[in-house]
């Protein structure tokens, strides 16, 4: 197969460049091409950025409160607090990446990008990044806000705080994907699976309660939830302790997910069009 | 560009049901052709097309498109082939400018390219004022535009149609088709097209196969195939004479002995005085039959020459009209991809 042939005979006089093919610049399209219609309509990203704050404005109060009890300040909780709701953030903006996939297999613009040479698991990956756009924009606000109320944000264990983040998204944002794709033929499927598996997943991971105070079966359920290390991986990484042991179990959570969640999309894939 | 041999789809509905889509399709397609696969709903056209462009894998069979092996080389046909589903490909939030520039950039195109491409096929396809609009915003005849400027914008050697004009007003489609031919003409292209529109596959392509019940039955251009299996048909009238009908069906009779004379003329039958038959070339053959029938005292008030369609040559191969069913009995479900408005009344009445 030789790259020559592939050259059409154009009347541009320009001749067509050589395909090069990077499996990153696919996830920069993929990517870049999904966040394009956010940076056209920037009220949603506005609205997005509010989210998490009115999150932390209700519930955070109410924790302090609760917890504080126990002795600890305001400003223990919001750095126990905060770094939870990133993750929780990223979960529910990664897990919907399968809704934006509905309509597009219902028209046919999913059909046409599976005809293109984009790599099956550069959509997934740039689907699920793009997600972590507004994320990264979310956690800045987020951070920034907190910072008056006594939170403290190392920046070098944030930065990586918010790359491990992206890790675990590309899991979630495939798996999401790979759902849409699995139930395209009843749709209101995808919403039943996904809060099904959401509100589990969110609990018992620690974000918003710490599961020391809950009963030992609820712990030992938290062990098989890669959410529940990431979050602890997080609390550590924004505290500036980048070399926990925590911070090594999150790796190995977010990296365990995201290898699931592409082996189980690029299947979905595949399997799907048979 | 396209070979395939003994291409087989079956899909597996459930455990008792198989629905065989597609049975052994062996397809030859030379660069440059345009050829229509024109068939009834659920015949197997969408199936070998989405074969064809590896959005599915053949039950059995092999199929070189573009160079490549579909099953072991599917990038290499990716790259190489442009592609416009029954669906729209554009995504409904983006706008149509920006999904034609990303599309070019998927195949590779840099951003300079890419741009003045999408320029190109902006104007090409009069979708110049709607470049910044968003997609969910135009109408269906705009989208379908889109979507031909779309699998166009890589230039590539071989562009697979798949209905690309269902769902349009006449005057709509017409234009699609000017734009399509026109850059088929300045980039020489090759064609692979499918639709149920008779006349779309009569005018538009050099060649037709037409494919029923998951097989080829038929493969040659669309005058070929109405010269082997239809052939004209003429139609006379000999003239009333006023309240005697008994002359007018002797008449009629007469004229009928006289068409069944011209040689290769055959299915001659009579409606009282309209006398019909099946001939290789019916205006060539008026004159003669018109003059034969006055020297033999009959008048001949009316002369009709009526060519075939594609219509009769669908139901001289099967016994069925394309134009009459919207789908045959079997086909539910053969198709699974089929898309449902193939079968609404507005498009079969557009089949005419």
């Amino acid at each position: 197969m030789s790259t020559a042939t592939l050259t059409p005979p154009v009347t541009t006089s320009t001749a067509t460049p050589a395909v090069r093919r990077s499996w990153f610049s696919d996830v920069w399209l993929v990517m870049t091409r999904e966040l394009r219609p956010v940076v056209r309509e920037p009220f949603s990203v506005v609205f997005g950025l509010v989210q998490p704050l009115v999150f932390l404005g209700l519930f955070g109060p109410l924790l302090v409160g609760s917890v504080g009890e126990q002795g600890l300040s305001g400003a223990d909780v919001w750095q126990w607090f905060v770094p939870a709701i990133l993750v929780m953030t990223t979960l529910f903006g990664t897990s919907t990446t399968g809704a934006n996939l509905q309509q597009e297999m219902q028209t046919g613009a999913h059909e046409r990008m599976l005809v293109t040479p984009l790599s099956r698991s550069s959509q997934l990956v740039g689907r699920s990044l793009k997600e972590m756009v507004p994320l990264t924009a979310q956690a800045v606000v987020v951070v920034l806000v907190m910072l008056p109320l006594g939170f403290r944000a190392d920046p070098v264990g944030g930065v990586v705080g918010i790359v491990m983040l992206a890790v675990l998204g590309i899991g979630i944002g495939s798996l999401s994907y790979a759902l849409a794709i699995a139930v395209r033929k009843q749709e209101w499927m995808f919403w039943v699976v996904q809060q099904t598996f959401l509100f589990p997943l969110l609990i018992l991971s620690g974000m918003l309660l710490p599961l020391e105070t809950g009963p030992a079966w609820m712990r030992a359920a938290s062990t098989v939830n890669p959410l529940r290390w990431v979050v602890d991986a997080e609390r550590a990484l924004f505290a500036g302790d980048l070399s926990a042991t925590a911070v090594g179990w999150g790796w190995l959570a977010a990296l365990a997910t995201a290898a699931v969640g592409l082996v189980v999309g690029v299947r979905t894939i595949v399997r799907s069009t048979d | 560009m396209i070979r395939t041999r003994g291409l087989t789809k079956d899909f597996v509905v459930s455990r008792t049901e198989t629905v065989h889509a597609v049975r052994g399709i062996d397809l030859d397609v030379a660069p440059g052709e345009l050829v229509a696969v024109l068939g009834p709903n659920g015949a197997g056209k969408t199936t070998t097309m989405r074969m064809l462009t590896t959005l599915i894998r053949p039950t059995a069979g092999t199929a070189t498109v573009a160079g490549a092996e579909i099953t072991t080389d599917p990038a290499a046909v990716r790259r190489s082939i442009g592609y416009v589903g029954q669906g729209n490909g554009a995504g409904h939030v983006q706008r149509a400018a920006d999904e034609i520039v990303a599309q070019g950039r998927i195949y590779g195109l840099d951003a300079r390219t890419a741009r003045r491409r999408a320029d190109d096929l902006l104007d090409a396809l009069d979708l110049r004022p709607l470049a910044r609009r968003k997609v969910s915003d135009l109408s269906g005849g705009q989208r379908r535009r889109l979507d031909v400027a779309l699998g166009l914008v890589h230039a590539p050697r071989l562009l697979f149609l798949d209905e690309p004009s269902t769902g349009l007003d006449p005057q709509t489609r017409a234009n699609l088709w000017d734009h399509i031919l026109r850059l088929r003409a300045e980039r020489d292209m090759t064609i692979v097209l499918t639709t149920h529109y008779l006349d779309e596959a009569d005018t538009m392509a050099e060649r037709v196969v037409v494919v029923d019940h998951g097989r080829v039955i038929a493969d040659d251009t669309a005058d070929g195939l109405k010269r082997t299996l239809a052939g004209d048909r003429l139609v006379l009238e000999v003239a009333g004479d006023d309240g005697r009908p008994a002359d007018v069906g002797s008449a009629a009779a007469r004229l009928a002995e006289l068409v069944a004379r011209v040689p290769g003329a055959r299915d001659v039958t009579v409606d009282r005085s309209a006398v019909s038959a099946r001939v290789a070339d019916a205006p060539a053959t008026v004159p003669g039959v018109v003059v034969a029938a006055s020297a033999a005292g009959i008048t001949v008030a009316t002369a009709q020459a009526i060519r075939p369609t594609l219509d009769d040559v669908f139901l001289a191969l099967t016994g069925r009209s394309l134009r009459d069913e919207g789908a045959p009995p079997d086909s539910t479900g053969a198709d699974p991809a089929a898309d449902p408005t193939a079968t609404d009344p507005q498009t079969r009445k557009d089949a005419a």
